[in-house]
């Protein structure tokens, strides 16, 4: 089978090291599953890298800021971002799930008030990183699947 | 211990040295709660009695608590006269109530509100009970109760008996009674157990917990706390029928009960306990909730810092 080459971007955001079969989850928490006009997206899924299958996801002509990051962080906690501008890495980071987690995840539970129109953001404490449990910092229940319930 | 500004959302906030330092200062405030000693500790503070939804009994202890105490209550008793019905956000009623009042006693009907109340709040927050959520003064008067009845929580064996699973007060009851290293019997319907989570934290806290959906052993036991079990959680009438008949306390549950056996129940009940069992000297429900007013007169001199 011939392979399949994912180019080299000029500007943008490359995220390495997704676990193989979730580069389109998490294009999903990015928001971009949609065309957008301004940004080129290529997609990489299974390929065979030093550290075994991962995916890999190119993003042009934007470069994803830290809250990004950490949505990524829920669903590929050993993804690497890096930043690239005129072809260069100018910024390499991991993605790390933090203590805390605001905005990004919606509380399961429909009587919580976090989910009333209160003027507050969602927010989770990180029980345990691996493996990632979380519980809502209001009503303290876990969500059984935190994919689906990212914003 | 200062317990100054802090507010008191679920009992998992406080160490077992402050659960006993607070039931050591309820302990102090009985005589003022059965008006035989008169104060005026709290003359000139304001407390907010806030009730998104109606409960008579914890509104009226909370309210006797701080006028026993010299202090002034405003607030309203369910949410249908004020804005909120008008689609205020419950941080504004917050950011409202504290410009005039000194502490704010809530009881909200969703889960998690008494904490982002006291996200709002510069005035203490504490939680009369939010939804499915904590009921920490509950959970504090039932262990005074134990505490008076029995001289100690440690030395005891409990049975927590009925609603295991929806009954927000026994899974607050059983991490604390774990946190006083109280072993425990959980009874109840198959449907109604306890849930996972919490039979895990009391034995990874290293108490004994055993679990049956019979009530035996009565002979071993020390306290009987019994639970509502609610006719809306069965589809079928007789179905609950049975199952709740088979959880009643009477006379003849009790006949191999230890002499000083106590039976405690957060009221109101409607018939897990039967009236001829009022009489004996088993039944501990209503002095317990007597003991919901120096609980809470306690925790309010507390958050004020008048008690340190
Ligand atoms: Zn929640």
């Amino acid at each position: 089978m011939k392979e399949l080459k994912v180019q080299p971007i000029k500007d943008g955001t490359v995220i390495d090291h997704i676990a193989p079969g979730n580069a389109l989850k998490v294009l999903k928490i990015l928001g971009i599953t949609e065309t957008q006009p301004d940004s080129v997206i290529s997609i990489a899924i299974n390929v065979t890298g030093k550290r075994g299958k991962k995916d890999i996801v190119k993003i042009e002509n934007r470069e994803l800021d830290t809250k990004e990051v950490d949505k990524i962080a829920l669903i590929a906690p050993n993804a690497t971002i890096n930043i690239i501008r005129n072809t260069e890495v100018v910024e390499k980071r991991r993605v790390e799930v933090p203590d805390e987690i605001v905005g990004i995840v919606k509380c399961a539970n429909p009587n919580c008030i976090s989910n009333m129109k209160e003027p507050v953001e969602s927010k989770f404490i990180v029980k345990s990183k691996n493996p990632l449990r979380i519980k809502c910092y209001y009503c303290e229940r876990e969500p059984d699947d935190i994919s689906s319930q990212i914003i | 211990m200062n317990f100054e500004g802090r507010d008191v959302i679920s009992i998992k906030d406080f160490s077992k040295e402050e659960i006993l330092y607070i039931l050591e200062v309820a302990q102090k405030m009985v005589p003022i709660a059965e008006g035989k000693e008169k104060s005026d500790l709290l003359s000139n503070y304001i407390m907010a009695s806030l009730f998104f939804e109606p409960s008579t009994r914890t509104r009226l202890s909370f309210e006797t608590a701080m006028k026993r105490l010299g202090g002034m209550v405003i607030g309203f008793s369910q949410p249908g006269t004020t804005s909120i019905q008008k689609g205020e956000t419950l941080a504004d009623t917050i950011r409202t109530a504290e410009s005039y009042c000194d502490v704010i006693v809530m009881r909200h009907p969703n889960e998690g509100s008494a904490r982002l109340a006291a996200e709002f709040a510069s005035v203490p927050i504490i939680n009369g009970g939010d939804g499915a959520g904590h009921h920490p003064t509950q959970c504090l008067l039932d262990l005074f109760t134990i505490k008076r009845e029995k001289g100690s929580i440690e030395k005891n064996r409990i049975a927590l008996v009925g609603d295991l699973k929806y009954g927000r007060t026994v899974h607050s009851l059983a991490y604390a009674l774990a946190l006083f290293g109280v072993d425990m019997m959980f009874v109840s319907p198959p449907e109604l157990q306890m849930p996972k989570e919490v039979v895990e934290e009391c034995r990874e806290m290293g108490v004994d917990v055993t679990i049956s959906n019979k009530l035996d052993n009565l002979d071993e036991i020390d306290v009987l706390y019994v639970t509502r079990i609610q006719k809306e959680r069965f589809p079928d009438p007789e179905e609950y029928s049975r199952v709740a008949g088979s959880y009643r306390i009477d006379l003849k549950t009790l006949e191999n009960a230890k002499e000083d056996l106590i039976v405690m129940h957060p009221l109101p009940r409607v018939d897990e306990i039967s009236s001829e069992v009022d009489k004996t000297k088993h039944a501990a429900y209503f002095r317990q909730t007597f003991n919901g007013v120096p609980v809470r007169m306690a925790l309010i001199a507390l958050v004020l810092g008048e008690v340190k």
